[in-house]
Parts: C-alpha cells; sequence; structure tokens
C-alpha cells in the first residue's frame, strides 16, 4: 500500500522505430510455442523418471546412461535443454530491460545471460551427444546392463 | 419522524506532496463523518472544504464519466466517485494516493502527458479514404458494431496504464489505454488505417511488452476486458484481420 514507484526515469519521447528482425514479436512467439513443447517434454521427462516402473529408486548412472544411448532419448533430451534455456534467458532478458535502467548495466547482464546459455547449450549438447555410457575400468554393477556384452 | 441514517467516522490517510515545500511525498490523516452512500470523493470534498483546502486533487463530472479522478485507493486504482465508502474496510484506516508510473505534481494530481503521448500516438480517430456509399452515412452492421463496443467505453482516466507494472518500470511501454484505443479503432469497419495502427504497436514498446498481468482489467472502473483488448491486437498482428 506504501510502496514506492518512481516517475518514469525518462522524458516522454518516443524512440523511432527500430528497423529489421522485429525480436520482441519473435521473442514473444517463440515463448509461447516453446513453452506450450516443454510442458509435453518436461511433464513426459519427470513421468518417466520418477513415476514409470520402479520410480526415483531406479535413477542411478546406468539408468540415465541407458537413457543417453536411446536415439529418441537423446533428441528429447537435447530438445529440451535448447528450448528451456533459451526460454528462460529470454525471460531474463525481459527482466533485465525493464528494471537495468543504465545502458551498461544492461549490457553486460545481458552478455552474461547469453554467454551462460550459450555455455550451458553447447556443453549439454556435447555431453548428449559424445556420451559414454561404458566408462573402462568401472565397477559392473554400477553400469547399464548391456555394457557387460561388449 | 422518518428513522435516522446512521452515519459513521472513518479516517483516510492521504499521501501529500506540494512541489513548493517538500522534498518528499508524506502521510497525513483526516478523520470524516461519512454515510454508508458516500463516495471517497465526498470524504476527499470534505476534508478540503472543512478541514485542509490546500488538499488538491482532479475531478470534473464526480459521476464516473470523465476520468478525472482515477487514484489509487487501499493499494487499487480506483475512481473516488465511484467507490462508495460502504465497500471499503472502514474499521481500517482508507489509503489514498495518487495514480503510479506518471510524474506527480501535488498531492492527488500527476502529469498525464505522458498518457495522453502515448494515446495520441496511435490514432484514436477514425481514418476513412473513401467517400460513404450513398454519400452520406457509413453503414455498420450490428455485429461490425459490437466486434469494438467494449473498448468505445474508455474515458482516458489512466487507472489502467498506471495499474500496469510494465508501464511503472520505465514509462515507455504504449500502455493499456492506448492500445485498448487503437482497438477501438482497429476493428471498426468504417476505419481504413488498421495497417498503420498494427505497425505501431507492433515494436519494442508496443504490445509485446504486455506480460498479462490482468492488473488492467481489474482496474479498469469502465469494465473494459483489457487484457482481453491487447491480445485481439497481438492476433491482429499475428494472422492479420479477419
Amino acid at each position: 500500500m506504501t510502496s514506492t514507484i518512481e516517475a518514469p526515469r525518462s522524458p516522454y519521447s518516443r524512440a523511432p522505430r527500430s528497423r529489421g528482425v522485429n525480436w520482441e514479436k519473435w521473442g514473444w512467439i517463440y515463448m509461447r510455442v516453446s513453452g506450450v513443447v516443454l510442458v509435453v517434454l518436461i511433464f513426459g521427462h519427470l513421468f518417466v523418471n520418477l513415476m514409470v516402473g520402479e520410480g526415483v529408486s531406479a535413477l542411478n548412472f546406468a539408468f540415465v546412461a541407458g537413457k543417453l544411448t536411446t536415439p529418441f532419448w537423446m533428441v528429447w533430451d537435447v530438445l529440451m535443454l535448447w528450448l528451456a534455456l533459451i526460454h528462460g534467458g529470454n525471460g531474463m532478458r525481459t527482466l533485465v530491460n525493464d528494471y537495468a535502467t543504465q545502458r551498461l548495466t544492461r549490457g553486460i547482464l545481458k552478455s552474461a545471460i547469453l554467454a551462460a546459455v550459450v555455455i550451458l547449450i553447447v556443453l549439454g549438447t556435447l555431453v548428449v551427444f559424445t556420451f559414454d555410457p561404458c566408462p573402462a575400468g568401472s565397477p559392473a554393477d554400477l553400469l547399464p546392463s548391456f555394457c557387460s556384452a561388449i | 419522524m422518518p428513522e435516522e441514517i446512521q452515519s459513521f467516522t472513518v479516517t483516510l490517510i492521504i499521501r501529500r506532496y506540494n512541489p513548493e515545500v517538500d522534498d518528499e511525498p508524506h502521510w497525513d490523516d483526516f478523520d470524516v463523518q461519512m454515510y454508508p452512500t458516500d463516495r471517497v470523493l465526498d470524504a476527499l470534498h470534505k476534508i478540503k472544504w472543512e478541514q485542509d483546502g490546500s488538499l488538491s486533487f482532479r475531478r470534473s463530472c464526480a459521476h464516473g464519466i470523465c476520468g478525472s479522478d482515477a487514484m489509487r485507493i487501499n493499494g487499487r486504482n480506483r475512481l473516488a466517485c465511484k467507490t462508495l465508502i460502504k465497500d471499503l474496510d472502514i474499521t481500517k484506516p482508507v489509503y489514498v494516493e495518487a495514480i503510479k508510473g506518471l510524474p506527480l505534481e501535488k498531492d492527488l494530481i500527476v502529469d498525464m502527458e505522458p498518457f495522453f503521448e502515448s494515446f495520441r500516438a496511435v490514432q484514436p480517430f477514425l481514418v476513412a479514404n473513401n467517400a460513404p456509399t450513398d454519400g452520406k452515412e457509413r453503414i455498420q452492421t450490428v455485429a461490425q458494431r459490437e466486434r469494438f463496443d467494449d473498448t468505445t467505453k474508455c474515458i482516458l482516466c489512466a487507472a489502467c496504464t498506471s495499474s500496469c507494472p510494465v508501464f511503472w518500470t520505465d514509462g515507455q511501454y504504449f500502455g493499456p489505454a492506448a492500445i485498448v484505443n487503437a482497438h477501438r479503432f482497429i476493428f471498426d469497419s468504417r476505419d481504413d488505417n488498421a495497417a498503420v495502427r498494427l505497425d505501431i504497436l507492433n515494436d519494442k514498446e508496443g504490445v509485446w511488452r504486455c506480460r498479462t498481468t490482468f492488473n488492467c482489467t481489474e482496474a479498469c472502473p469502465r469494465g473494459i476486458q483489457v487484457t482481453q483488448a491487447i491480445s485481439e491486437v497481438k492476433q491482429a498482428m499475428l494472422r492479420g484481420m479477419e
């Protein structure tokens, strides 16, 4: 009730129209589309990992390794990684645009968000596609069952 | 002898600011004797006329149509002339302050210019490029009129725009009221400038900044479905006009 909301920080002059790609429009569309797809992907992920079969107690290295050798789950996980990180990154960008008042602060924060998103996407994608489910010298009872067949 | 109507004491705590004296706004409290059928505006009048003549606020018609006395009453944007005392919890003080996000000028008065600037920017007037078919009237079906009926109700009180958290952040967002008034002409079958208005709002500070928090719909004293109108403008941009 007594919260203070400051007067607008800049005078009321409207910036000239930006040219080129309409990032705000495509950002908005991306948030809607990725949001809908992520609802399916994330709840599917949670259901398969935590509820099917033995449930959460089945989760261990072997379980994850087994999933990451299946092309279906590789695509599922990579899709989830990309969509969720860009979705979150774009949301954070919106917050920075709203609340960072200085041009420099905005630049630094948005660069940091972009760097975090890019690094995590690259690392995550690399892990999924270069994953070794049967690392040499590991105890057999921790590895997926198919490792003994190799 | 008719039964006497019960009156009661209401405490109003008003956020005061006199730019010639104060560095910062401060809260003043006033006790007024009110009837259940009185409105917050009547309480403000009573204070101004009987207790403190320096209290400043805008009001013109005092009947909910001129849009002058939008203010923040108990944390919600309301028209003082449409808010009955009996609908508030009078066991506690009633907090009254100016609407937020616009420059405060004095007490309950803000500078409305940024708000009207956005309003003017969307071309809130009929643009018809050809003559009426029979030379007299531009005929419209009932359904065509119904399409934009809701957004014709706007009285430009700024209750919606000044309740919008996106507008609060930097005041650059066009704001719900400007979009509502664009909607009123975009969906008017007699108007020919929908594409121009959609183009104006299809920008960085336009409709895409709306986060659908519904503050505007909740604040509108005319009951306009503001958030829905904004969504319809977004849809028109994505799918074109049907």
